[in-house]
């Protein structure tokens, strides 16, 4: 490889280190902050929160996913739940109706028009103080209400947070890799939360204030990412978003490669189309960590993942090729392979060590997100095959993400 | 507010994990380069000791003469060389253990020649010239050539030389075959000077009149 290649490998190198020592750091210095509690929990008072389920096509879940919600260990008269059909093809609207009889639930009809014109019907008759949206393919934790709410009694100047969301029932192999993925991104949300730079609200079971709605607005289409979109404006208007790591949330993941690959690839383009949008934030100190940590971070790694990828190929193929000379000029007498390891070819090169280094704070992260999502210091075998896996088919939607966003091409939502 | 100094203190962190890891890396690359050198001074030895031998007791007791050193070993120090070549950088120290490379297969060459013409050791010798100064398709071909022939014929010595390595006793082996840069891959066998690729099925018939050869002499 030349070495303007290696100058561009280090660099990433130099980047991705640095990001990891920066949440290791800020791990360090947080840890005795994190707290992950057992069983029920008593507020001094519970205040009236509104979660509303948009629901477009989601006759598989919904049933279930309300279900939760009325099992929640909150007092369902300081609950309000707001089903909203979003103009649903299927059985939607017939399963949503088996509710009706519930006091606290109210039920909705509208023409199809995007998850966030739901959540905004919803936004339109709120009556209380805080507003939460609850995906219809997710299911809550019964504590994880009142865990969240717990945060908002504890600190009056916080406006949103974020639940732990992890990987509901999880069946093939993908699903398994997703979970690891999941847990990485309880320990990243945390990290970020007490960075006060978390860019995701996520749609399973984030609760925000009433004000910030009354002060910014309703949400946006935010390039099909709308629970994105809301955490940026709600960084560029410096209102803080907090992560309650023991609020459990269980989401439905994609269980064949090309769901998950539509899911990302909505989630890349909107993570783009967004910081594109809100540029102006982008390395402004006033805007804090968001602007000088999360955001470049997120393009460092959309950037470093395609590279790296880019350089597999070009070893696979550089590597094929060898194989196809030798065919080619000797046939198939392949000489024997001596079965003595000699440990003197082993790669010693300072990348190897420095990559190694990344791997390893990677899977610390795994390892500690699981102990804050399910309380026990596990090692996964999921873990070695997520790491192949999202490295093979990550850079696939990365790169039609970053296609789509100069070709003007918006994904579909599934 | 930003915390400045924890940005700061992240890098002298990052960056000093960088020096940690190039110092471990030039570490493993010293130990890799000492290995090197240690094969290749026992070889020399080997090579020292058999020349020895075979002059105090010339023709007239071969079957003392132990033969020189062992071909898998100076095989095993050329994969080295070029996998430190690739790996370690062309440093001046890999550069230096490849002339001492070169030179001590210029003296197995010698040795191994007297012995099998002297005490009738099957054998047969190839000396091959390759360059790495520019791109030469032909040259991996013709390594790859080498490699299966010599895998079939244990008792086939491929000998291997870059053209553009720096030492006198290669560029009188070039002189005196006459071997120019335009002309690579170049093979020497039995005094004749080939020139460009030749595949295994034309290196196999020179291989065996090599033997047969060997065999009326």
């Amino acid at each position: 490889m030349p070495s303007v290649s290696n100058l561009i490998f280090y660099t990433f190198l130099l980047l991705s280190v640095y990001a990891q020592v920066f949440f290791f750091v800020t791990f360090l210095e947080n840890r005795k902050k994190i707290i992950v509690r057992k069983g029920k929990i008593k507020l001094a008072n519970y205040p009236a929160v509104t979660v509303v389920v948009p629901c477009w096509n989601e006759e598989r879940t919904v049933y279930r996913t309300v279900q939760s919600l009325l099992n929640l260990n909150y007092p369902q008269d300081k609950l309000q739940i707001f089903l909203i059909d979003d103009g649903s093809t299927d059985s939607t609207w017939a399963i949503l109706n088996k509710f009706a009889k519930y006091p606290n639930i109210q039920i909705f009809r509208k023409e199809n028009g995007g998850k966030y014109t739901a959540l905004n019907l919803g936004l339109a008759h709120l009556e209380t103080e805080f507003f939460g949206c609850l995906d219809a393919d997710t299911l809550v934790d019964p504590e994880s209400l009142s865990r969240i709410m717990s945060y908002f009694e504890g600190d009056p100047t916080v406006m949103a947070i974020a639940p732990s969301v992890t990987v509901y029932n999880p069946k093939n192999f993908l699903q398994n890799a997703q979970k690891v993925e999941y847990f990485m991104g309880v320990y990243f949300k945390k990290m970020l939360g007490f960075l006060g730079a978390i860019n995701v609200t996520p749609g399973p079971l984030t609760i925000f204030r009433r004000k910030v709605f009354e002060d910014l607005g309703p949400y946006r289409h935010g390039h099909n990412t709308e629970d994105m979109e809301i955490a940026y404006r709600m960084q560029k208007n410096r209102y803080r978003i907090e992560h309650c790591n023991d609020a459990y949330v269980y989401t439905a993941t994609p269980s064949s490669i090309g769901k998950l690959y539509r899911q990302r690839l909505r989630w890349i383009y909107g993570f783009i189309n967004n910081t594109l949008d809100y540029r102006d934030v982008l390395f402004r100190k006033k805007y804090g960590n968001f602007a000088l940590f999360t955001l470049p971070t997120g393009i460092i790694s959309i950037f470093s993942v395609n590279y790296l990828f880019g350089r597999i190929v070009y070893n696979l193929f550089h590597f094929l090729s060898t194989k196809i000379l030798v065919i080619n000029t000797v046939g198939w007498n392949f000489p024997a392979i001596s079965s003595n390891f000699d440990p003197f070819f082993i790669n010693a090169q300072s990348f190897t060590f420095l990559v190694l280094l990344v791997y390893l704070l990677i899977i610390f992260s795994i390892t500690f997100g699981r102990k804050m999502a399910e309380g026990k210091w596990t090692f996964s075998l999921s873990v070695l095959y997520f790491f192949p896996v999202f490295s093979i088919i990550a850079p696939f939607w990365l790169l039609s993400a970053i296609y789509d966003t100069i070709i003007s091409r918006r994904p579909s939502w599934r | 507010m930003i915390d400045w100094k924890k940005y700061l203190l992240v890098f002298l962190i990052t960056v000093s994990l960088f020096f940690t890891a190039g110092f471990i890396s030039n570490y493993f690359g010293d130990q890799k380069i000492d290995q090197i050198k240690s094969i290749q001074d026992n070889i020399a030895i080997s090579i020292l000791s058999s020349e020895t031998q075979f002059a105090l007791l010339q023709e007239s007791s071969c079957k003392n003469v132990s033969g020189s050193v062992l071909s898998d070993e100076l095989d095993e120090l050329g994969d080295k060389l070029e996998w430190g070549e690739k790996n370690l950088g062309v440093t001046t120290e890999v550069t230096y253990l490849k002339k001492y490379y070169s030179l001590l297969q210029i003296k197995d060459y010698l040795l191994m020649k007297k012995i099998s013409a002297q005490c009738k050791v099957k054998s047969a010798f190839i000396l091959y010239f390759y360059t790495t100064a520019e791109n030469c398709s032909l040259c991996e071909k013709q390594g790859i050539v080498l490699s299966a022939l010599r895998d079939k014929y244990p008792e086939l010595r491929v000998y291997s030389f870059d053209y553009s390595i720096d030492l006198s006793a290669v560029r009188a082996m070039l002189q005196i075959y006459k071997i120019k840069d335009t002309l690579l891959p170049a093979l020497v066998i039995d005094d004749d000077v080939l020139t460009g690729f030749y595949s295994v099925e034309d290196l196999e018939s020179r291989v065996k009149e090599s033997f047969k050869l060997q065999e009326k002499n």
